[in-house]
């Protein structure tokens, strides 16, 4: 089976909602966007029952080219992490020995 | 931003939508993922990120009260890694304030 994606978010909507398929589109669009803007304008992410995105900042430090050896400095840099939620977690777990 | 808050603004975006509907929507959004990766599946948002689990092998650990060795048995937790999208944004995000 392959990986949900937007267009299986939307086709949801659609199906349970009565949202028709722009709007559908439009929403699944915009959640995320306005994730990607928070995070961008160094805001953390709350989405209680789900998880948290956090942001954290990483200082530069010493890298190096696999391939050549050679030593590149890595710059500093902000990365986003997941956190999950508790409910998430739980509800995860319980797959655990099933596969 | 909270959830609301994200309900909120999409609600601004989608102004001919009750914001109900909106409210509605974003829930059945966030539980359509969770019952994904609840069945192991796999997301995958092109320019956000991807969702999956992964396993945790089973280790020993400890009761931090009595100090009594615990066998923790294996389990799954969810994974993000974000996306190339996001990933720049979010670092040109720093390099701009």
């Amino acid at each position: 089976m392959g990986a949900l994606t937007k267009a299986d978010i939307a086709e949801m909507l659609y199906d349970e909602l009565g949202l028709n398929k722009r709007e559908s589109k439009e929403i699944v669009e915009c959640f995320f966007e306005e994730i990607r803007v928070a995070l961008e304008n160094n805001e953390q992410v709350k989405l209680s029952g789900f998880g948290n995105f956090d942001l954290r900042n990483k200082s530069t430090r010493p890298g190096r080219n696999p391939k050549t050896g050679e030593e590149i400095p890595i710059q500093a840099r902000r990365v986003v992490t997941f956190k999950p939620g508790q409910k998430l977690k739980v509800r995860v777990e319980k797959y655990a020995g099933t596969k | 931003m909270t959830k609301s808050e994200l309900i909120e603004k999409i609600a601004r975006q989608q102004d001919q939508l009750p914001p109900k509907d909106v409210e509605l929507a974003v829930k059945v959004i966030l539980e359509d993922l969770a019952q994904e990766l609840a069945n192991n599946g796999r997301i995958e948002i092109r320019g956000f990120g991807s969702f999956s689990l992964h396993f945790r092998e089973p280790r020993q650990g400890r009761n931090p009260k009595t100090g009594e060795k615990v066998e923790l048995p294996g389990k799954y937790v969810p994974y993000f890694k974000p996306g190339k999208e996001l990933r720049d944004r979010v670092n040109n995000g720093m390099h701009k304030s």
